[in-house]
């Protein structure tokens, strides 16, 4: 599946827009992105390995939250994960 | 004849589909009459069915909140004040800084200097002499938020940090103002429409702010110029569709824009039954925004930023981290007891200005640590642009067991303000 990089993360990820991985869910496609590039780790699960709360995924165009199960969630190859991340710039200064 | 005139009339009074959500209440007192010079001021908009005398007449009774008159605001009011919104209110409490003018394009060479608010009205009423400007020359805050809001129909945020983010949102919820939303970082944008009846809201989407620190801002990671003006426009239309009640607004869909690949995608937004704004109606009160996102008190000096490049006599520790001041790195310098200076800004800033020290940035410092090939009790100070990514590092460093970092309080922006004047600021 193709993951797909937010501007601010992808100093994370050697400035690349899209991860491919493989994985047959989505916690399994985050998982193998953290592998490859473990700066992502901090910004994506809290140090109990949850999925940071500001961070939101879709699978697709749905909120993984509210998938019926979840991060647990079957991909396919086709399938592509956004990350969404807050930003707040509306840039007064 | 009769018939004729029958069959002509417009059915629906409002054009409002039975399926989607009102985010405005219909009309209840008497629409206001057009003159005859807004009449030929706005004839492409009256031959528009979609518009109509009817759309245009709810236009001029509309109000308006812009909260920020900075990279967003500023194409939304003007193209709100041209499109004929009866009133537009405006809140910034800044001034017109020369930098805000590679993407403000509501103040002016002429205005720098002058209060925004100010700024801004001068460029809108010589856009439409009609429009009724409000000035909130301001910063928003719990205790002002609920009683400038109650004035207006709509609510357009263009603010620029998590703190306000929140503040307008649950401002909005409180009063059931439609929140028509926007955000940017670097060549990304964000916009929805959140807070309406029956639609999500912005803490549906983020339940919580990210730590301070964690994500930059745009002062820190740069925005291209043009795209406020391209998500502040998206903001406009969205006001101008729920004050005529066309199209679909952007409730419960997320809009990502991205100005590299110049790819527009919408994401479905659901509204969390759990939210303690929208959902369970927990948070009955504005609450204190700076602590929710763990962000330290404005100081009486005025916004962080200034505040954090004047001069301090005794600086304090931050989280463990000393902070060295200026004038104390540059009599350590000039005394030969200069500590090891490490810049942790990005590649393009130091090819904008630098002060000799060597560089490894901020996000690739865990990583980098082999190239600090000296004991770990050599004395380091760390400075960036104006010292917040740089109290960053020395954290990190200190979680690498360096034992003597301290962090140059205001950064390469305060050295160039107090040290070396003849550097450029950025």
């Amino acid at each position: 599946m193709e993951i797909h990089i937010p501007t601010p993360l992808r100093t994370y990820t050697g400035k690349q827009e899209t991860v491919s991985v493989e994985g047959a869910t989505v916690a399994e496609g985050l998982a193998a992105l953290v592998a490859v590039h473990p700066a992502m780790q901090q910004h994506l699960f809290t140090a109990e390995g949850k999925l940071r709360s500001f961070v939101n995924v879709y699978l697709n165009d749905d909120d993984v939250r509210y998938l019926p199960n979840k991060e647990d969630s079957p991909v396919s190859a086709t399938d592509e994960l956004t990350i969404i991340p807050s930003i707040a710039g509306g840039c007064c200064r | 004849m009769e018939a004729r005139w029958v069959a002509f009339d417009r059915a629906p009074q409002l054009h409002l589909k039975d399926t989607m959500p009102t985010a405005l209440e219909p009309e209840t007192v008497a629409l206001p009459k057009l003159t005859n010079e807004e009449i030929a001021r706005y004839s492409r908009h009256l031959i528009l069915p979609e518009v109509g005398m009817e759309g245009q007449q709810k236009l001029k009774a509309a109000k308006v909140l812009c909260v920020g008159t900075g990279g967003l605001g500023a194409p939304l009011a003007l193209y709100l004040a041209a499109a004929g919104v009866g009133t537009i209110g405006l809140v910034d409490f800044d001034v017109v800084d020369e930098s805000n003018l590679q993407r403000q394009i509501i103040h002016s060479q002429a205005t720098v200097g002058k209060l925004k608010v100010d700024s801004a009205e001068i460029m809108l009423k010589g856009l439409n002499k009609n429009t009724n400007i409000v000035k909130h020359n301001t910063m928003l805050t719990s205790a002002n938020a609920l009683e400038i809001f109650k004035d207006y129909d709509v609510i357009a945020d263009g603010t620029d940090n998590f703190q306000t983010r929140y503040l307008v949102n649950d401002a909005c919820v409180l009063t059931g103002k439609p929140n028509a939303y926007g955000s940017i970082f670097r060549f990304e944008g964000q916009a929805s429409v959140f807070a309406t009846k029956e639609g999500p809201c912005y803490r549906c989407l983020y339940p919580e702010p990210p730590p301070p620190g964690l994500v930059p801002s745009c002062a820190e990671g740069g925005v291209l110029g043009i795209l406020p003006g391209l998500v502040g426009v998206i903001q406009a239309t969205e006001v101008i569709k729920l004050i005529l009640g066309i199209g679909e607004p952007l409730i419960g869909r997320l809009l990502l824009v991205d100005a590299l690949a110049m790819s527009f995608k919408t994401l479905k937004l659901r509204k969390n039954p759990d939210c303690p704004a929208c959902g369970t109606h927990e948070i009955k009160e504005l609450i204190d925004y700076d602590q929710f996102c763990g962000i330290p008190k404005p100081t009486e000096t005025g916004p962080l930023e200034v505040s954090s490049h004047g001069q301090t006599a005794d600086l304090p520790v931050v989280d463990g981290i000393p902070q060295m001041s200026v004038e104390q790195l540059k009599s350590r310098i000039d005394a030969g007891t200069a500590p090891f200076i490490l810049d942790v800004r990005e590649a393009n800033e130091y090819a904008i200005v630098d002060i000799g020290a060597p560089l490894i940035p901020v996000g690739e410092l865990a990583l980098n640590l082999h190239r600090l090939t000296f004991p770990k009790t050599t004395e380091i100070v760390v400075h960036c642009k104006s010292g917040a990514r740089s109290q960053r590092a020395a954290l990190i460093l200190k979680e690498n067991g360096y034992t003597n970092v301290s962090n140059l309080a205001g950064g390469i922006l305060a050295w160039a303000d107090r040290i070396d004047k003849s550097l450029p600021k950025y």
